[in-house]
C-alpha cells in the first residue's frame, strides 16, 4: 500500500513538472528563437508572454475538433493518442536525483528503477513512430502520407546509430539501469575533472555523445532532420489533417520527445544529477550563488532602471530569486535540490542547444539524411563503439 | 501555353496516356502542389507525378493571378499606364516603371535630364536588392534556414522606408514616370540612401556567414536543377538564371539605357547552372548594385528631374498660378492625357528577375494601343519542370526558389 501510494505521489510529481516543461519549453523555444532572429517573440499575453502557454492550451481545447469524411477514423483518432502517450511514457524511467529520504521513507528520484531502463527507452522510442505513421497513413491525404513515410525510414535509420551511441558508455558502465548508470558518473579524477562518461578515462565518450545528439536531433524530428514535417515542401507533413487537441497531441508529443532525448544524453553522458566538480570544492553553493547573482544584477538594474516600470518589477523578481536561492541553501532540501538542479540545467542546456539549431541551420533532403545516416553516421558510431570495446577490455584485463 | 483550357486539356490527355508503373498496377501518385501551397510563392499550381519522392513529369498551372493587366492599359492615359506597371511584378516596381517609362519615352523622342537618369538608375538598383532580399530570405525559408528570412527582411525594411520617403508609398511606387520622376526627391534622401548603403556589404556578409559555406546548404542547392544552357535559352530563361549558367547576358551591359553605361560595375557570371551558382550570382549582384547605388549618390549630377516637355510632364505649381500656358497645358494633361506619336516600339530592361520587355503600339492618341510585356518570370519559370523532372520533391522547393518569379509577373 506504501508503495502505491508513494509512486502515485511520484507519477503525480513527475506528470506535473514534464507536462509544466512541455508548456514552458514551447514558450522558452519561441522567445530563444525570436531573439535569434531579432524579433520580440510572444510578449502580450502576461509579462514577457509569460502565459502564452495557458493562452496556447485554452485556444487548441477550444478550437474546433475537424474529422475531414474521408479518413480512417478509428486510425485517425488512435494515432495522436499513441504519440503522446509513448512520448511521455519514457520519462518514467529517467533518474532526476539520488536516493533520498522523505518522511522516513527512502525512495529513488525515478518513477521506476527499471533494470532495463536503456532498453525500455529505445523501445518506447521505436514504438513512437507508428504514432506518425498511422497518422500520416489514416488522413488520407497525400502530404500526410509522404510525411509519414519519411517519418518511418529517418525514424529507423536513426534508431541504429542512436542505439550503438548507447552502448558504448553501457559497456564503461556495465548497468542497464539509469539510475545506477548515473551512480558510477560520480566522483572526479584528479580530483577536478567530473567521471561523466563524456570525460570518462581510459575512452572519453564524445563521439558518442555527438552522434546520439545528432540521432536525436532526427529521433525528434527537428530541424535539421524535420523532414516529416517539412513545411515548404509537405504543407505540415503527417499532421495536415489534424486540429485542435489532436494536433496539440503531436506538438506536444514532439516536445515531450525533445525533453527525454535530452535527459537520456544527461544521464548516459554528462553525470545525471552529479555536480560539475565535488561537493567538496563547493559545488553545491553554485545553485545558490547563480540564484545569488542573478538577484543582485536585477536589484542593481531595479535601482538604476532603463524604463520607467522597471523601478518596480526587477528588484521584486530580484528578491524572489534572493529567495530561491535562499531554498537551496536549507538543510533538509539540500539533499533533493541540489541533484535536481544540475539535471535540470544540463537538460535545459541540451534543450537550448536543440532550439539554437533550429534558428540557424537549414533542411536536409530525404536522400542525403538517408546517406548521412547510414553513410557517416552509422560507421562512426561503430568504429567508436569498437574502439570502447577494445580499451575497456584491454583496461579491465 | 496561357490559354486554361488548353492547358489543361494537354494535361489530362498527358496524364491518362502516363503509362502505368512497371510493377502492373499504377504506381504513380499524382500530387498538386498549390495553388495553395506555402512554397509556390504565390498562386502557381504544379502538377507533380511522382514515383515514391521521385519527380516522374512536372507540369506547370498558370494564369490564377491573371488580372488584364495588358488590355487595362488600353483604356487609360498613358502616364495613368504608371501604376498598373507596379502591379504586374510587385516586387520590381520601379524596374517595370523605367522600362514603360523608356518605351513612351522613345516613341515621343524626350530627353531625360542627367539628374532624372542617375536618380532612376539609384531606385532601380535599389530595387533590385529589394527583390533580391525577399529572394534570399524565402529561398533560404523554403531549404529550412528560418533565420535568414529575417534578416533580409530587417535589410528590406530600410529600402521600403527609403521608397516610401521617395514616393510615399512602400511597395506600389510608381515614381518613375514618362518624362522624368513623379516628385522632387524628398529632403535628406541622400543622408537615408548613404546610411543604408554604407551597411548594407556587411550584412551581406552576415547573410554568406550563415549559407555559403554551410555543408548542409551547399548539399541541398548543388548540382540541384541543372539544365543545358541550350535548353535554357530555348525555354526563355534570363537574368541571374542564365548568368549562372555561364551566358553573361545583361541588358544593363549589352543594350545600356538611362545612362547605365557611365557605371562601373561588373556583371557576376557562374559556370555551372545549378540553385548554388543562381544564389551566387544573386549574392554578387547585391553587391554590384551597392557599388552602383553608391557611385550614383556621390556623382548625382544637379538639375531637374523632369523633361523640359511641358505638353507631357505636369507643370509646376507655382507656375500654374502666374502663367497661363502653365494651366493650360495642366488642364489639358490632366483632362485627357497627351498624345503620342503613331509608331511602336520594344524598350527592354534589366529587371531583377531577368530581361523585362515592353512592347508598345501608339495609333497617335491619347491612349496605348496595345502594352504588351515581355516578363523575365514567365521565361524563368519554363525552366522549372526541365529542372525538377527525375529529381526529388525536395528539390522542386530549392530549384523554385532559385528561379525567383513573382506570379504577378507570370500571369499578368
Amino acid at each position: 500500500m506504501n508503495f502505491f501510494l508513494l509512486s502515485l505521489l511520484k507519477a503525480a510529481v513527475v506528470a506535473g513538472a514534464l507536462l509544466f516543461t512541455l508548456a514552458y519549453l514551447q514558450w522558452v523555444e519561441r522567445k530563444v528563437i525570436a531573439h535569434i532572429q531579432i524579433r520580440m517573440g510572444p510578449s502580450r499575453v502576461g509579462p514577457h508572454g509569460l502565459l502564452q502557454p495557458v493562452a496556447d492550451i485554452i485556444k487548441l481545447l477550444t478550437k474546433e475538433d475537424l474529422i475531414p469524411p474521408y479518413v480512417n477514423k478509428f486510425f485517425y483518432m488512435f494515432a495522436p493518442f499513441l504519440a503522446i502517450t509513448l512520448a511521455l511514457t519514457s520519462i518514467a524511467v529517467i533518474p532526476f536525483g539520488p536516493e533520498i529520504e522523505i518522511f522516513g521513507v527512502r525512495t529513488r528520484m525515478q518513477l521506476a528503477d527499471l533494470n532495463i531502463g536503456v532498453l525500455f527507452i529505445l523501445g518506447i522510442s521505436s514504438v513512437g513512430v507508428y504514432g506518425i505513421v498511422l497518422a500520416g497513413w489514416s488522413s488520407n491525404n497525400k502530404y500526410a502520407l509522404l510525411g509519414g513515410l519519411r517519418s518511418s525510414a529517418q525514424m529507423i535509420s536513426y534508431e541504429l546509430p542512436m542505439a550503438l551511441a548507447i552502448v558504448a558508455p553501457l559497456l564503461l558502465a556495465n548497468t542497464l539501469s539509469l539510475g545506477e548508470l548515473v551512480e558510477k558518473q560520480g566522483g572526479a579524477f584528479l580530483g577536478v575533472v567530473p567521471r561523466w562518461h563524456v570525460f570518462q578515462m581510459p575512452f572519453p565518450q564524445v563521439v558518442s555523445l555527438i552522434v546520439f545528439l545528432i540521432a536525436g536531433f532526427a529521433e525528434t524530428n527537428r530541424i535539421p532532420f524535420d523532414l516529416p514535417e517539412a513545411e515548404n515542401e509537405l504543407v505540415a507533413g503527417f499532421h495536415t489533417e489534424y486540429s485542435s487537441m489532436k494536433f496539440a497531441s503531436f506538438f506536444m508529443a514532439e516536445y515531450a520527445n525533445m525533453i527525454t532525448i535530452c535527459s537520456m544524453a544527461t544521464v548516459l553522458f554528462l553525470g545525471g544529477w552529479q555536480p560539475l566538480w565535488p561537493a567538496a570544492l563547493g559545488s553545491s553553493y553554485v545553485p545558490s550563488l547563480l540564484f545569488a547573482g542573478a538577484a543582485a544584477v536585477m536589484i542593481y538594474h531595479g535601482l538604476h532602471p532603463a524604463r520607467p516600470k522597471d523601478r518596480y518589477t526587477l528588484p521584486a523578481a530580484g528578491v524572489v530569486f534572493l529567495l530561491i536561492a535562499g531554498v537551496f541553501l536549507l538543510p533538509p532540501l539540500r539533499p533533493f535540490l541540489i541533484p535536481v538542479f544540475w539535471f535540470a540545467s544540463k537538460t535545459g542546456f541540451l534543450l537550448f542547444v536543440f532550439i539554437w539549431v533550429r534558428g540557424t541551420l537549414p533542411r536536409f533532403r530525404y536522400d542525403q539524411l538517408m546517406r548521412f545516416a547510414w553513410g557517416f553516421l552509422f560507421p562512426v558510431a561503430m568504429l567508436n563503439l569498437l574502439a570502447t570495446a577494445l580499451v575497456v577490455a584491454l583496461v579491465s584485463r | 501555353m496561357s490559354d486554361p483550357e488548353h492547358l489543361s486539356e494537354t494535361v489530362t490527355a498527358a496524364l491518362r496516356e502516363a503509362p502505368a508503373g512497371e510493377g502492373g498496377s499504377a504506381r504513380r501518385m499524382t500530387l498538386n502542389m498549390g495553388p495553395q501551397h506555402p512554397s509556390t510563392h504565390g498562386v502557381l499550381r504544379v502538377m507533380l507525378e511522382l514515383e515514391g519522392e521521385t519527380i516522374h513529369t512536372a507540369r506547370l498551372d498558370i494564369g490564377f493571378l491573371h488580372t488584364g493587366i495588358e488590355k487595362e492599359f488600353e483604356v487609360k492615359t498613358w502616364q495613368q499606364g504608371v501604376p498598373l506597371t507596379d502591379r504586374v511584378d510587385y516586387l520590381a516596381c520601379l524596374s517595370n516603371n523605367l522600362c514603360y517609362a523608356l518605351a513612351i519615352e522613345k516613341l515621343l523622342e524626350l530627353e531625360i535630364p542627367p539628374k532624372a537618369q542617375w536618380m532612376r538608375v539609384m531606385l532601380v538598383e535599389l530595387t533590385r536588392l529589394n527583390s533580391h532580399l525577399v529572394w534570399l530570405g524565402t529561398h533560404a525559408l523554403d531549404v529550412g534556414a528560418m533565420s535568414v528570412f529575417l534578416y533580409c527582411m530587417r535589410e528590406r525594411e530600410d529600402i521600403l522606408r527609403i521608397f516610401e520617403a521617395f514616393s510615399g508609398q512602400r511597395l506600389m511606387t510608381s515614381y518613375i514616370r514618362i518624362g522624368g520622376l513623379a516628385l522632387e526627391p524628398p529632403r535628406g534622401w541622400d543622408q537615408a540612401v548613404r546610411r543604408f548603403i554604407d551597411a548594407f556589404p556587411s550584412k551581406v556578409d552576415e547573410y554568406e556567414s550563415l549559407l555559403t559555406r554551410n555543408p548542409i546548404w551547399l548539399e541541398r542547392t548543388r548540382g540541384v536543377a541543372v539544365v543545358p544552357v541550350a535548353d535554357l535559352l530555348d525555354l526563355g530563361v534570363t537574368g541571374p538564371c542564365i548568368r549562372a549558367a555561364g551566358i553573361g547576358w545583361d541588358i544593363r551591359k549589352s543594350e545600356p539605357y538611362s545612362s547605365y553605361d557611365k557605371f562601373d560595375f561588373e556583371v557576376p557570371v557562374a559556370a555551372e547552372g545549378d540553385v548554388y551558382a543562381r544564389y551566387q550570382v544573386r549574392v554578387e549582384e547585391m553587391r554590384q548594385s551597392a557599388r552602383i547605388v553608391k557611385q550614383a549618390l556621390e556623382g548625382m549630377p544637379e538639375g531637374p528631374w523632369q523633361a523640359d516637355a511641358p505638353h507631357v510632364v505636369l507643370p509646376d505649381r507655382e507656375k500654374m498660378k502666374t502663367q497661363m500656358e502653365a494651366l493650360i497645358y495642366h488642364f489639358k494633361i490632366v483632362t485627357e492625357g497627351f498624345l503620342v506619336p503613331q509608331g511602336e516600339v520594344y524598350q527592354t530592361v534589366e529587371s531583377p528577375r531577368g530581361e523585362l520587355g515592353y512592347y508598345v503600339v501608339s495609333d497617335g492618341t491619347a491612349r496605348p494601343f496595345r502594352v504588351h510585356m515581355r516578363t523575365p518570370s514567365f521565361g524563368n519559370l519554363q525552366g522549372l519542370p526541365a529542372m525538377i523532372e527525375g529529381r526529388l520533391l525536395a528539390d522542386t522547393i530549392a530549384a523554385m526558389g532559385s528561379l525567383d518569379f513573382v506570379l504577378g509577373d507570370v500571369d499578368r
